[in-house]
């Protein structure tokens, strides 16, 4: 008798929610796949991602364009290969209108290609793999970051605006390494003194800071992400040599290594399409609002994160939420008709973000602890350096 | 290169190389003398940095946070060896890898969970910040002497414990027959545990003393944990003297290989192609010591058990 009851009871409950849920079936919600690194000891970067995400979203009030959002997070674990299983389940299975996220090149260069030809549009939030703004350039392809080069090239243009007469470089020895020297060497007129490929993952550097006192140069420029990067300044502090050669960097001081590294990188320099203190109002509520309700300051890899919704919602608006529309959502996106937090930028013909490029440097804060502040811009509308590889037209 | 630069060079791969020894010292411990392949002690390394971070923050002070650290290690070490090492002793080396390999992914797990993932920072305390010119006119930072220093005293304190204490006469006795050891009475179990934690305690003072000048976060000690095996292959597994002297070769080779290697090969070789492979092959050369150490001396330069 009882479970008679409570079956039935249980039946009635199960009509009512079919029927309340009615209307909202009428309208299509709009599926994201969101695709980053949440495990191992990378997992700060899908951290800081999803957290910039969900504020987004937050802002938007729960919808994009007017639909119901399903973000779906799939964990890269930092591994191309995980990477692609996650990026075909969510095609196949799950069916998303969108696959985004991304952090690492490798990953991206393993996941874009059967995405993009599958018809799915894709959007990184981070990943600027070379190829991606040439020869693998694609009509369903977007970024909402940059192309690797771009950062060090403007590293390289702010050395010999800074007339810095010569430089000692230090990369990782690895094609990203190379990259960066190579698009630095694009812009900076100087001399090269010394370049050492250093190992990847290496974590003491007193060899290397000892070839630097005795080349004597005006200025370094490193590339060491990551835990590289805190290594490496912690020991150029330790060094002493902070106090006499200026130094530059590129992708290794930003909000997410700041806070491990410190002191140590006061009165360096580094470049960035975006800064935490740029004044717009859209920006200045996400810096607000990120550090009320996160506690921590946002980075970049926030900020890319962030803007992936007002840029998607601005697509989703011009075709009226038909997600079937892909030209026309494609479309829209390359009209880049949004409120960006860092201002507004248009797209290369290869889709590759054209945008200021600004001078960074860290100082100590208000409150002791050191910052990044934003120290005028080093490009206008900055393009990036593989547009001709590209035969995509529109 | 001047000759200055390479005596500087030198003093950085003895600095280096005693930093080494501080890890490879537990592990040529555990592996020479209980037999056992134990990954885990990378994580113990992390644990140590972690630890002395967290004792740093709630202490205020370095010094205390490192001396709270190394009892802390020590506990971890045996709660490790009693919870899940213990069993492993009598398996062959394929399941102790696969186990300690398993340990590593929980220690890196168990960090994430308790301190997030985002890197930490405790700094060079004030009182070791400055620089002393041991080569005139070259500053050379205290801490790394610091370091040397701390080094020097765990070599000297081991020497004691295994030559002139009646712990290290039982370590060296079991190291050569286990069984007749246990025959006379002598609880092994014990003794194992003791020293895993022993092992555990030097690994995490490395991990503490790397702290300061190193990013402490969740995987920092893999890299080390495989230096360390090529320290250990060197010096003779399970010898501490060999450990030392193979620590120190480590660093030299490493350290001024990788600042002379590509410059020397710039003099054949054009200067993009002498960039790329120099440190390739720079980075090779510890395994090439220690494959030609292997071929000459499968024991290492100084075998414990035969010695």
């Amino acid at each position: 008798m009882i479970r008679t009851l409570t079956c039935s009871a249980s039946a009635l409950a199960l009509f009512a929610a079919v029927l309340a849920g009615t209307p909202a079936a009428a309208q299509e919600t709009l599926k994201i796949g969101f695709i980053n690194t949440f495990s191992g000891d990378r997992a700060i970067f899908g951290k800081q991602q999803k957290d910039a995400l969900e504020l987004a979203l937050q802002h938007l009030g729960g919808k994009v364009g007017g639909l119901p959002v399903e973000i779906i997070y799939a964990d890269d674990q930092g591994k191309p290969d995980v990477g692609r299983q996650e990026s075909d389940k969510l095609v196949q299975k799950d069916r998303v209108h969108f696959v985004t996220g991304i952090i690492w090149s490798n990953v991206l260069l393993a996941v874009a290609r059967p995405v993009t030809r599958a018809g799915v549009i894709m959007i990184t939030t981070n990943a600027g793999a070379s190829p991606m703004s040439g020869k693998e350039c694609h009509p369903n392809f977007f970024t909402t970051s940059w192309n690797n080069d771009t950062i060090p090239e403007g590293v390289g243009k702010l050395m010999t605006d800074d007339k810095v007469e010569n430089s000692f470089m230090l990369a990782p020895n690895y094609q990203a390494g190379k990259d960066m020297i190579t698009g630095l060497q694009r812009f900076y007129k100087g001399q090269a003194v010394g370049q050492i490929l250093t190992k990847l993952d290496q974590s003491d550097f007193q060899a290397e800071l000892s070839q630097i006192r005795a080349a004597n140069p005006k200025s370094v420029f490193i590339f060491q992400p990551g835990g590289m990067g805190i290594s490496f300044l912690k020991q150029w502090a330790a060094s002493g040599l902070a106090d006499k050669i200026p130094l530059y960097s590129a992708f290794t001081v930003d909000a997410v290594t700041l806070p491990a590294i410190g002191d140590a990188a006061l009165g360096t320099f580094h470049t960035m399409y975006w800064a935490a203190d740029l004044k717009n109002p859209q920006n200045e509520r996400f810096v607000k609002d990120f550090m009320a309700k996160y506690n921590y300051e946002p980075s970049n890899y926030s900020a890319q994160a962030y803007d992936l919704l007002p840029w998607l919602e601005s697509a989703v608006k011009e075709v009226k939420g038909n997600l079937a529309d892909k030209d026309g959502i494609r479309n829209a996106l390359r009209k880049v008709n949004y409120a960006s937090i860092r201002g507004p930028y248009k797209l290369n013909q290869n889709h590759t973000p054209i945008q200021n490029i600004y001078k960074l440097e860290v100082i100590k804060g208000p409150d002791g602890k050191s910052k990044i502040v934003s120290r005028g811009t080093v490009f206008e509308n900055h393009k990036d350096s593989y547009g001709a590889e590209c035969d995509m037209k529109w | 290169m001047s000759f200055l630069l390479i005596v500087e060079q030198t003093l950085n791969g003895i600095q280096f190389g005693v930093f080494l020894f501080l890890i490879s010292a537990g592990l040529t411990l555990v592996f020479g003398i209980m037999n056992m392949v134990n990954l885990t002690h990378g994580s113990l390394y992390m644990m140590g940095a972690y630890y002395a971070f967290a004792l740093t923050n709630l202490t205020g002070s370095f010094y205390l946070a490192i001396l709270l650290m190394i009892p802390a290690a020590l506990v971890t070490g045996i709660v490790l060896e009693l919870v899940a090492l213990r069993t492993l002793y009598s398996r062959d080396h394929l399941d102790q890898v696969l186990a300690t390999f398993g340990l590593i992914l929980f220690f890196n797990e168990l960090v994430r969970l308790v301190w997030g993932p985002e890197n930490k920072r405790f700094d060079i305390p004030q009182s070791l910040s400055g620089h002393v010119e041991i080569i005139p006119g070259i500053p050379y930072p205290e801490y790394r002497v610091a370091i040397i220093a701390v080094g020097l005293l765990v070599a000297v304190f081991l020497y004691f414990l295994i030559a002139r204490t009646r712990i290290g006469m039982l370590v060296r006795a079991g190291a050569s027959n286990r069984m007749m050891v246990g025959a006379l009475g002598v609880n092994i179990r014990l003794l194992y545990t003791v020293i895993f934690g022993i092992g555990a305690a030097l690994a995490g003072l490395a991990g503490g003393m790397a702290g300061p000048i190193l990013s402490v976060g969740t995987g920092m000690g893999e890299g080390m944990l495989i230096l360390a095996f090529v320290v250990i292959v060197i010096g003779g597994i399970g010898s501490i003297r060999g450990a030392l002297v193979a620590s120190v070769l480590v660093g030299i080779v490493e350290t001024v290989g990788r600042s002379t290697v590509p410059i020397l090969l710039q003099g054949f070789l054009s200067r993009d192609v002498a960039n790329t492979a120099g440190p390739a092959l720079a980075s090779m050369l510890i395994y090439v010591v220690m494959a030609a150490v292997l071929f000459f001396r499968p024991q290492g330069l100084f075998p414990a058990r035969t010695g």
